[in-house]
């Protein structure tokens, strides 16, 4: 029992083993697909959306800075539309300008803050506005220099005589030789609106900053993100990304500018070339964004696009946190992550479940077959316990029908008389036989009894010598008939082995019940031999009978394997046999050569290597 | 003078034995046998055996090749066969070799000398009939 309990627990362990080893395969197999498709998937997804983000904020620059230059031109176009189609004298009266100033307020709102009409000279030559700015003398305000040598102009935003942000708007014209200039103000909070309105998500904010690094709209809302001079490397950034020549240019200019104007914040008037009347027209060069990405002082990142705009003066500059422009990906990868782990979680258990359903099915298997196993070892035995009936009881018949004629001599005695002649001794040596002949059928008897109670499979200490002369008498009577000499060497210092004793006894009776039905016809010699040597003990079992052809050989320990005709054998003999010795941690050996016989070895480990508990 | 000539052949000596004390009661001339060859040499002698009465199990020369060969040399001798309950399958193959009967061990004293008495009339009648043909060949070739 004790044995038993160890092979289970040796079985649990390895039945264990292989649930892992199936847990794992069909983690890896089904999980390593999953991370690679999932992971490609997200890759891809990662930079198309990101591609997408990128564009569309593109996009909403791009689009603002359409607005806003729109916007500009648009005011640059209602003033060139005044100097153009009313003369000098309609100009300089101060009550057509404030009828028009009125005009334009009524149509665009309060953009237009102011109109003034100035001289060569730079004097105002009439004004329509809330400000008191009647011939007031521009000559030498930097941005009225910079307007007479243009056609015409947008300044930067200043605050002027008046104290206030503004950016004024100039036409030159020319009437009867003079050079006049039609300007107005726009309200610096008309144009600011234009800005910030252009907002994104959470962060996302917009600015406009001219090359000096002066806010041309409200700086950004709360804290800059970025330091004064990384928002100006953003301008040759934009300079190189667009091309040598123009950048060349630009730096020429910027020299001349800032050698100029340098340090005068809301002073700077900067040119404003219109090229064109028409406002359908080509820029002078493909508006581009670019976009850079900075870590804050903060530590978080910002995506930065940034588009020029006024004749690439001005950059507008939109930012907003990475995180923000990216939070419907971010979102997305999140809950493809969370997806993947829920999955693989699954995966994982439901692979350890699946294995576990798995290997307690063929545990289950196996005991069953084990089961069967028993059974068909149960069923050899009785088949070959049958077998040896059949002889058995001819060997007791003998005996039986001597018995049964002495006393049927006995009786025909009696019918002559006691007294008569010799019948008294002849009724003596009768009954002496009757005697033997009941001696030798309780030998017989005996023989099968001590054979028979040896019917469970517990394992002992046996002998192994013993066993072979009992399975030999059994069958004596066998040898006999069939004309076979058997011949039993065994090596009296032989040790005993811990085996079950029936099992024992099954596989000489098999092996040794083959040699007879190969033999029978022919009669033949039985060599019974034992021995013990390096740890194992070996009983072979030699005849000289036709021996097994070699294309049976490797067949006769398969179950169902027979060479007798239907009915005579069950084909299980060997292979119960091999069972048992296999599960004793033995082998049996077989040498078999035509016409000359075959050799059974069966050769047993003296010490059960198993463990035991 | 003796019901019928027979050849007892067995295995068992004290069997044997017996077997012609009690037969030789009832009045049958029993000769015995204790193998297939020596019931053969025993039959070559004793040319007025007409029945024998053979056990199927014997070590040796076994009670099917007995009577195999019994029939080959001599084809008018009867056989009863004797049988242990595990050799009936061979009493009857024996049957289908010619022989005359089967009788299971131990059997009854007197339905063997029954049948042994029916084996020699069978035998007598089957010999008046070869002795009438032989006979009647005789005539025929005198005319």
């Amino acid at each position: 029992m004790a044995d038993n309990r160890g092979k289970k627990n040796i079985g649990s362990v390895s039945y264990a083993d292989f649930r892992v080893k199936i847990a794992l395969l069909i983690v890896v197999v089904s999980l390593a697909p999953l991370f690679l498709v999932t992971g490609t998937i997200l890759y891809q997804f990662h930079l198309f959306s990101n591609k997408m983000v990128h564009a569309h904020l593109d996009e909403m620059v791009l689009k603002h800075r359409q607005k806003i230059d729109d916007f500009l031109k648009q005011r640059l176009n209602d003033i060139s539309h005044l100097s153009r189609n009313y003369g000098l004298s309609q100009l300089q009266q101060k009550q057509f300008l404030q009828q028009h100033l009125r005009a334009l307020q009524a149509d665009y709102g309060y953009v237009f803050v102011d109109l003034g009409l100035i001289d060569d000279n730079g004097r105002q030559l009439s004004y329509a506005g809330p400000f008191d700015l009647d011939d007031v003398d521009y000559s030498g305000s930097e941005w009225f220099e910079k307007a007479r040598t243009r056609n015409t102009f947008i300044s930067d935003v200043f605050l002027g005589m008046r104290g206030q942000p503004h950016f004024i708007v100039g036409v030159k014209q020319k009437w009867a030789g003079q050079e006049y200039l039609v300007r107005a103000t726009i309200d610096f909070v008309a144009f600011n609106t234009l800005v910030e309105d252009f907002t994104m998500g959470k962060t996302g904010t917009a600015f406009i900053m001219n090359h000096q690094g002066e806010f041309q709209t409200q700086p950004p809302k709360g804290t800059l993100k970025l330091t004064m001079q990384q928002y100006m490397n953003l301008f040759e950034m934009g300079e190189s990304a667009r091309g040598g020549t123009v950048y060349r240019e630009k730096q020429n200019l910027r020299k001349f500018s800032s050698e100029h104007f340098h340090n005068e914040l809301y002073q700077i008037a900067r040119e404003y070339e219109f090229q064109r009347l028409e406002y359908t027209a080509i820029p002078p060069h493909k508006y581009k964004t670019f976009t850079v990405e900075k870590m804050a002082q903060t530590g978080t990142r910002f995506v930065v696009i940034a588009a020029f705009l006024k004749n690439d003066d001005w950059l507008l500059i939109f930012q907003q946190e990475k995180k923000d422009a990216f939070a419907e990906l971010n979102k997305t990868q999140i809950i493809a992550v969370l997806i993947l782990f829920a999955g693989a979680l699954v995966i994982i258990f439901m692979a350890f479940f699946i294995s576990g359903q798995l290997v307690k099915r063929i545990a289950r298997l196996d005991s069953e077959k084990e089961v069967m196993n028993q059974q068909i070892v149960e069923t050899g035995k009785l088949a070959s316990i049958g077998e040896l009936a059949a002889g058995i009881a001819h060997e007791i018949n003998n005996p039986v029908a001597i018995m049964v004629e002495e006393a049927g001599w006995i009786q025909d005695l009696l019918e002559e008389g006691i007294d008569k002649a010799d019948n008294f001794e002849e009724f003596k040596r009768a009954l002496s036989q009757i005697e033997t002949q009941g001696h030798r059928c309780k030998g017989i008897t005996h023989k099968l009894l001590s054979f028979a109670r040896k019917t469970d499979s517990r394992v002992e200490t046996i002998q192994i010598n013993e066993f072979v002369a009992e399975v030999v008498d059994l069958l004596s009577q066998k040898f006999k008939y069939a004309n076979i000499e058997v011949d039993v060497q065994l090596n009296p210092q032989l040790p005993s082995i811990e085996a079950s004793a029936t099992e024992i006894q099954q596989v000489l009776m098999n092996i040794l019940q083959n040699a007879v039905y190969a033999m029978e016809k022919t009669g033949g010699k039985i060599i019974i031999t034992t021995w013990a040597q390096n740890q194992y003990l070996y009983i072979s079992i030699n005849d000289n009978g036709p021996g097994i052809p070699p294309d049976n050989l490797a067949r006769i320990f398969d179950p169902f394997f027979t060479t007798r005709p239907v009915g005579k054998g069950t084909g299980l003999g060997l292979s119960i046999c091999y069972g048992i010795i296999n599960k004793m941690g033995g082998r049996i050996d077989v040498n078999s050569k035509v016409d000359e016989g075959t050799t059974f070895t069966i050769v047993l480990p003296l010490y059960n290597q198993e463990p035991k508990s | 003078m003796a019901v019928a000539k027979i050849l007892l052949v067995d295995d068992e000596v004290p069997f044997v034995e017996t077997m012609i004390k009690r037969l030789t009661k009832r009045n049958l001339e029993v000769l015995p046998a204790h193998s297939g060859d020596e019931s053969l040499k025993k039959l070559a002698e004793n040319k007025r055996v007409e029945v024998v009465v053979l056990d199927v199990k014997m070590p040796g020369m076994d009670g099917i090749d007995t009577l195999k060969e019994i029939k080959k040399k001599f084809p008018l001798v009867e056989v009863i066969m004797l049988t242990g309950h595990a050799t009936v399958e061979s009493a009857i193959e024996g049957m289908k070799l010619g022989a005359f009967d089967y009788l299971m061990k131990p059997s009854d004293i007197d339905v063997l000398v029954e049948k042994v008495t029916e084996a020699a009339a069978k035998k007598r009648r089957h010999e008046e009939k070869i002795i009438e043909a032989q006979m009647r060949k005789i005539t025929t070739r005198g005319r």
